[in-house]
């Protein structure tokens, strides 16, 4: 049992030593300190968040202005623009793809997790660093090489990947399909393949490092729920990942080696390719079995970090700790058997269509019980409206009226109607797009006092909320209508179907909201550059707030505390506790010395409590003593 | 007193497994997961017909042979570091790499035998999944062969020995799970075919 500990120590003793020579490209670059890579990927997250809301932009305007001169974006776009100021329908489908991409994979699932998991999981659990601080620098160096190898390919002359992003056979695997699928598929594949490899160091790391490095009396039920939150992630992550590997794999085969995995019979002007006995379903069955996964990957992680921020700004104790871990773990379980609800109109066997549809609509029943605990945290806390807080309740916002249409689309029978609709496009904006990134959001919000050192400016935070937030439900609750309309996503013009005409003025009002909402993000962009640098210093626990991140120095050094690691008394959501003198009490504060706020059961545990600390001066590890 | 002490308030203690030795079960999880989704869509693949039937190249049962020896070898090589017997530990060691390089060249042949029986890489995806199958897993087992060699080359840096086992076993875990896989492989091949 003391090996554990030992390997604690061992780890301490290294950061110690890697302290004192830190140069600039060791501290800032290739850095072995979680909270540096951490930040990395923040920043790369927010670049990437900032292109693929540009693109959207572009494609917006040709949805909403469909006669619209794009002459003046020529310098930008060069050849993507024609002769008659219009945008390239084919460019059109490369902006949606990578739209689709960029913000699925580089901004919610790296951005987010990849910020948060790196910054807090070693902050909250007491531990000095990641398990593997080289495998983790690894991670984050092949997210970069993934991210310039598509940002490049955003550049070559036959365009991005044009396939969506969901890059379906046989249109992405031939090349002659489209332009999309030439040189800009092939670099969207190996960019994926680096993501893939970057996903799971990262995530083994999460993982080894949540098991093996909790401090003293962190027990997993002591853990707050960001922590959990990231660590189921990273079990999904671990699970489907190489699932996405593996149909990326066959796919290269069909495109550069010319095997039949997903081909077969299949005409390009008069002529058949030699390509048979493929199956394109094959491609669609493995794709969403890392697809569906995908989206708790994206949405866990803001969960999370929601969980925390509600009950600390609430100043009350998470309401249903367990049932908040119980259904992350359900919604992680049943995330693996629900994929083939995407593909309802794939010509699958309608059978099969019923089981999947039981086991999507099974996944309402842990959404809600979240939904229902966040509500009755918030209800009559003394809540304290940070721009964290109110970013975290948005996502709520976003989880019930986003959730709600997901109950339609789970039902086969209606997915039929609304499949790759406009209907389907605002429901997964809400419920996951959105969400995750008002999460991504109150997390910054949140965490920056600790990250940097410094606060950053409320009220632009309050400006940037009311406008993000009300911009969101201006463009996307609308699309519902357009969706029950029968209006496909993906189409590059709306105005040469009768049909579709009326909806005019809709897409105008939504591609303005798009715009606004857009512009609304540089409000934040100045606010979190600015306080880097010229925010208000912070004080060491700003939010008031139990979890083990705040009893860190302002500036933490690679090792995160000076002395030892503080040891955990208490679960983390011990807020306006009755007879204690504070609203909060931290996790390091023992339950001996509140014995005015004690429970009964509690009571008893402080007699264990105060035998573990006499033991502590005699034994290195008192409980480990013995075994 | 003591015990009680132990079980209520300290509910969990961490795991005991070293860090990196977690790691490396993660890893072969992820690797787990490659093959389940290849097995799975070959499967999925078959049931819908259009299917070449060919018989499978007799060398893998040799090949099979040859990772096993390889496995129990290592594992003698496991034991005498446990043992500290240095000089039995390097051979048992040796004997593992040539063992797992002639599977490769087993393996390379098997591809060979197909293509004697017009199995090609490219046509019908019957065909494909096997190259897919043995390709993957010889990379992998390409891994586990320079894991070995760097145990190898720290026993006669004195850096394998009872009091520090933790290479070994890592390096025994990935070999006989890299043997485990093709065994599974040849398995399902053997019955869906």
């Amino acid at each position: 049992m003391a090996t554990a500990s030992i390997a604690n120590h061992d780890t301490a003793h290294d950061a110690h030593e890697h302290e004192h020579h830190d140069n600039f490209v060791t501290k800032y670059i290739f850095s072995t300190d979680h909270k540096m890579i951490g930040k990395q990927f923040l920043v790369t997250g927010i670049f990437w968040a900032v292109i693929g809301g540009f693109l959207s932009i572009l494609f917006r305007l040709q949805l909403g202005f469909p006669d619209m001169s794009l002459e003046w974006l020529r310098p930008l776009l060069g050849g993507w623009i024609d002769e008659t100021g219009k945008l390239d329908p084919t460019f059109y489908l490369a902006l949606v793809t990578m739209h689709g991409t960029i913000m699925v994979f580089f901004v919610l699932t790296a951005g987010l997790s990849g910020t948060f998991s790196n910054f807090l999981i070693p902050l909250q659990i007491g531990a000095r660093d990641m398990a593997s601080g080289f495998m983790n620098m690894l991670s984050y160096w092949f997210f970069f090489l993934s991210s310039v190898i598509m940002f490049i390919s955003l550049f070559i002359p036959t365009g991005p990947a044009g396939g969506g992003w969901v890059v379906y056979p046989p249109l992405s695997a031939l090349e002659q399909a489209i332009p999309g699928s030439g040189m800009g598929m092939t670099l969207w594949l190996v960019a994926m393949t680096f993501f893939i490899a970057s996903s799971l160091l990262g995530g083994i790391n999460y993982i080894t490092t949540v098991i093996n490095l909790r401090t003293k009396g962190m027990s997993f039920s002591r853990l707050p729920l960001t922590i959990w939150a990231f660590f189921l992630t990273a079990v999904i992550g671990l699970l489907s990942f190489p699932v996405l590997f593996a149909a990326a794999l066959l796919l290269v085969f069909d495109r550069s080696f010319g095997t039949s995995f997903y081909l077969s019979d299949i005409y390009i002007g008069g002529e058949a390719l030699p390509n048979t006995g493929g199956s394109p379903v094959l491609y669609q069955h493995l794709f969403w079995f890392l697809g569906h996964p995908e989206v708790y990957i994206v949405l866990l992680p803001a969960l999370g970090i929601t969980s925390e921020i509600i009950a600390t700004n609430s100043r009350k104790p998470i309401f249903g700790y367990k049932a908040m871990i119980i259904s992350m773990l359900g919604i992680t379980i049943l995330s693996f058997i629900v994929w083939a609800h995407h593909m309802f109109v794939s010509g699958m066997n309608p059978f099969l269509g019923s089981i999947f549809m039981f086991l999507t609509l099974i996944i309402a029943v842990p959404s809600a019980v979240k939904v229902f605990n966040y509500l009755t945290t918030l209800w009559r806390g003394n809540l304290v409206f940070t721009p964290g807080m109110l970013f975290s309740i948005g996502l709520v916002s976003f989880f019930i009226s986003g959730g709600l249409t997901g109950i339609f689309l789970g039902n086969s029978a209606i997915d039929i109607q609304l499949h790759d609709t406009y209907f389907v496009v605002a429901h997964f904006h809400l419920v996951m797009g959105s969400a995750s990134f008002f999460g991504l959001m109150a997390g910054v919000y949140h965490w920056f006092p600790k990250m940097f050192g410094r606060m950053m400016d409320a009220r632009l935070g309050y400006v940037h909320f009311w406008a993000t937030f009300v911009g969101v439900y201006m463009v996307f609750f609308p699309m519902h209508y357009i969706g029950i309309a029968g209006f496909p996503r993906r189409y590059y013009s709306w105005t040469n179907f009768a049909f579709s005409d009326m909806y005019t003025d809709l897409n105008m009002f939504v591609s303005v909201a798009a715009i606004i909402t857009f512009g609304a993000q540089f409000i934040f962009l100045f606010n979190f550059f600015y306080s880097m640098y010229r925010g208000r210093k912070a004080s060491l626990n700003p939010w008031r707030s139990n979890t083990l991140e705040w009893t860190t120095p302002l500036h933490p050094e690679h090792g995160n505390w000076p002395g030892e690691i503080p040891a955990v008394y208490r679960w983390p959501y011990d807020y306006s506790k009755p007879g204690a003198e504070e609203d909060f009490i931290p996790q390091t504060v023992p339950l001996s010395e509140t014995p005015e706020s004690n429970l009964p059961h509690e009571q008893e545990q402080v007699k264990i409590e105060l035998e573990i600390m006499k033991d502590e001066d005699e034994v290195l590890v008192p409980n480990e003593s013995e075994s | 007193m003591e015990r009680e002490l132990k079980y209520v308030d300290m509910v969990e203690q961490p795991i005991s497994m070293h860090p990196k030795k977690f790691a490396l079960w993660l890893f072969m999880v992820t690797v787990v997961m490659v093959f389940a989704a290849l097995t799975s869509a070959y499967i999925v693949r078959q049931s819908e017909g259009n299917w070449l039937e060919y018989d499978l190249p007799e060398i893998f049962y040799f090949t099979s042979g040859l990772v096993v020896a390889s496995s129990i070898f290592l594992q003698w090589g496991y034991f005498s570091a446990k043992k500290d017997n240095l000089i039995s530990l390097r051979v048992a060691i040796s004997l593992a790499v040539v063992f797992g390089i002639a599977f490769l060249v087993g393996q390379w042949y098997s591809w060979v035998a197909l293509v004697d029986r017009e199995v090609f890489f490219v046509g019908n995806p019957a065909g494909s999944f096997l190259y897919v199958f043995t390709g993957l897993h010889a990379l992998h087992l390409i891994s586990g062969v320079i894991f070995l060699i760097v145990v190898l080359i720290s026993t006669f840096k004195y850096k394998v020995h009872s009091q520090s086992m933790n290479t070994m076993e890592m390096a025994t875990t990935y070999w006989h799970f890299l043997g485990g896989l093709w065994l599974y492989l040849f398995m399902f091949l053997l019955l869906n075919h």
